[in-house]
């Protein structure tokens, strides 16, 4: 457990987040520190509303917290500006979405390519790179298929080709498996924990179904925006 | 992201909607297509009205009964009193500008040959009309001095009256008459085909002014005098000392209008000239406007787009967007619709001159540089109504984006 000894790779102290204000003023996160440590599988549960989502989305860099600081291997991002934001998602996160937020009529290949383009990379070397990714989750041959051509545990495997293609440190899953029924939600999280095991990927991922938080080896539980257990996780036997 | 990475973007972007793209660029093609037809078409009457009054003849004056503030073309010929052969020969041989001078008098009427009978334009003239128009026979002779000496019986036939009088034997030396008289026909004259104002130039018959007189209209009056001045630098002093001859002949009284006009042919020009001027604004003004619509059009549907695709910017910016290239995203979208909207319209533009050119049988003139400003217009259409969109396009938060229905 050397990795929980050194200084984490994410880290959040004294964090809030308050939607609106006045008597319409929600919180949504109330006084949160977490730490989130290199090569970890971490699933945060909780009910809807208790905070869970927000927490990822201030985690991905793609909203701000109201109060408190967030750091990136010991670097505060809270005051960063936008465009430094989007290059950091870029190059340092993964997203995978519930409804895997595919570009509509764009290849397989194309979606994976995104965010190479955004990072500048020449096309010979993203087309390389994507199929190389999308070869490692199990798609080669369906590059050029579209995602409605897809079923939606391809369509996920898709969109964690895309979430990898970077090299990202850490892939911040939302609900990875919640539009996928349990077999194939089994094979996703089967292919999410050999990534985190076998490439030392970080995972977070938000869920509210333990069977799936079960794949993870540490379960954070959110309650009414505060932290209300933290702890590893024996995994199941897969 | 790269420029290119943007504009293939772009391209497919509008490639999925392309019944969509093609209606939103209609506007921009409208407005473009007339810019280019409405320039070709000015350009083109403007040089054919040029050719076909050079063609008249060279340093041509026209001098008119009837003063100039009455206008040219109503009653005021008939208070004035009309010219006579005299006039011509003074203006001829006293004004030292003035190298020719042919008096004219004309008048619609049938002219009979064998079984055939045509209405055409009888024209009484002197000598030096052929070479004032610069207009001459392609077969037999012009009417020479002696011909109006002794009022001969000889015409000189326009190229349509020989085909409707004489399509089937030879019009030299052949008989046409006229009312009660009866001549020889002993020239045929060089076509010169329809002219701006749809009259056919070649329906004409000339005999001398003498004969003119006598046989047809019984006086010796003289409907116009056309005058060639020595040299084209030399046309204002012609119409000068014109002016002054007549004042004189005519007993004007100084300080007394001119009861005459004397027209020089550039001033027609210049006429005519400001009339397509204005024509060209107008349409312009509507090119103007329907590019104004086109760039709303290119607008709305942006707006469209830009809501459709709220999930799409949302994804794009969690995956590393920046603002900047949400930004570049829609403007070049933007900009490529027009642009495309701008060459539909040249080639719109183009084929729509070419084709009117042909129907209206005016020369092809397009301009490089009206097509250019065209479709420079158009792609700033393209970033003026573009920006909105984009801009807000780009302002989307991530987040928000993301979780848009």
């Amino acid at each position: 457990m050397t990795a929980l000894t050194a200084s984490p790779l994410l880290s959040l102290r004294g964090v809030s987040k308050i939607f609106g204000a006045g008597d319409a003023a929600f919180v949504a996160l109330r006084d949160v520190d977490l730490d989130i440590h290199a090569g970890e599988f971490v699933a945060i549960l909780g009910a809807s509303g208790s905070g869970k989502s927000t927490c990822m989305n201030i985690l991905g860099c793609l909203d701000t917290p109201t109060s408190g600081r967030y750091c990136i291997e010991g670097t505060a991002v809270d005051d960063l500006p936008d465009d430094v934001l989007a290059r950091l998602r870029n190059e340092r996160f993964g997203f995978v979405f519930q409804g895997f937020n595919l570009l509509p009529r764009t290849s397989a290949q194309e979606n994976v390519e995104l965010p190479l383009v955004y990072a500048g990379v020449a096309v010979r070397e993203r087309q390389r790179r994507a199929r190389e990714v999308l070869a490692a989750v199990g798609l080669a041959g369906r590059e050029r298929a579209a995602p409605n051509q897809l079923s939606g545990g391809q369509q996920q495997r898709v969109a964690i080709a895309r979430a990898l293609v970077n090299r990202p440190y850490i892939v911040l899953a939302d609900e990875p498996t919640g539009n996928l029924d349990s077999r194939t939600g089994a094979e996703i999280m089967e292919l999410l924990v050999r990534l985190n095991r076998d490439q030392g990927l970080t995972i977070v991922m938000v869920t509210h179904d333990r069977d799936i938080a079960a794949y993870a080896s540490r379960h954070v539980v959110f309650r009414d925006g505060v932290v209300a257990s933290d702890g590893a996780y024996r995994r199941a036997a897969a | 992201m790269k420029i290119s990475d943007t504009l293939a973007l772009a391209l497919r972007a509008l490639a999925r909607n392309k019944m969509r793209s093609l209606l939103t660029t209609l506007g921009i093609v409208i407005g473009v297509a007339a810019v280019i037809l409405m320039q070709a078409m000015g350009a083109g009457a403007s040089a054919r009205v040029g050719a076909e009054i050079s063609s008249l003849g060279s340093n041509m004056l026209i001098v008119l009964p009837g003063g100039q503030d009455h206008g040219a073309f109503n009653g005021s010929m008939r208070s004035a009193p009309l010219f006579t052969r005299a006039d011509m020969d003074a203006i001829r041989h006293e004004c030292p500008s003035v190298r020719r001078a042919a008096a004219v008098s004309s008048r619609s009427m049938r002219a009979v040959a064998g079984e055939h009978n045509f209405t055409t334009s009888l024209v009484g003239t002197t000598s030096d009309y052929f070479d004032i128009r610069d207009w001459h026979t392609v077969r037999g002779r012009e009417l020479a001095e002696e011909d109006l000496r002794q009022a001969s019986k000889s015409c000189v036939v326009g190229g349509t009256v020989v085909t409707e009088l004489f399509a089937d034997g030879d019009p030299l030396g052949a008989e046409l008459r006229l009312h009660d008289l009866t001549c020889t026909v002993v020239g045929v004259l060089a076509a010169k085909g329809v002219s701006t104002f749809g009259q056919d130039q070649d329906n004409l018959v000339i005999m001398p002014h003498t004969t003119f007189a006598r046989r047809i209209a019984g006086d010796q009056h003289v409907g116009m005098i056309m005058v060639s001045s020595t040299s084209e630098a030399d046309t204002d002093a012609a119409k000068a000392e014109i002016e002054a001859l007549l004042r004189q002949r005519r007993r004007v009284l100084h300080g007394e209008a001119d009861d005459f006009n004397v027209r020089d042919l550039r001033e027609i020009q210049q006429l005519l000239g400001s009339v397509t001027g204005v024509l060209t604004a107008l349409l312009a003004g509507v090119a103007a406007i329907s590019l104004v619509v086109g760039g709303i059009g290119i607008m709305n549907i942006m707006l469209v787009s830009v809501t459709e695709r709220t999930r799409e910017i949302g994804v794009r910016r969690a995956i590393g967007a920046r603002a900047g290239d949400i930004l570049q995203q829609f403007i070049v979208e933007a900009v490529v619709l027009a642009g495309i909207g701008g060459l539909i319209g040249v080639v719109i533009g183009v084929g729509g001159a070419f084709v009117a050119s042909r129907l209206l049988n005016v020369p092809l003139v397009l301009s490089m540089t009206s097509g250019l400003i065209a479709l420079a217009v158009s792609v700033v259409i393209g970033v003026v109504f573009g920006a909105f969109p984009a801009r807000k396009a780009s302002r989307l938060r991530p987040i928000e984006a993301l979780r848009f229905e």
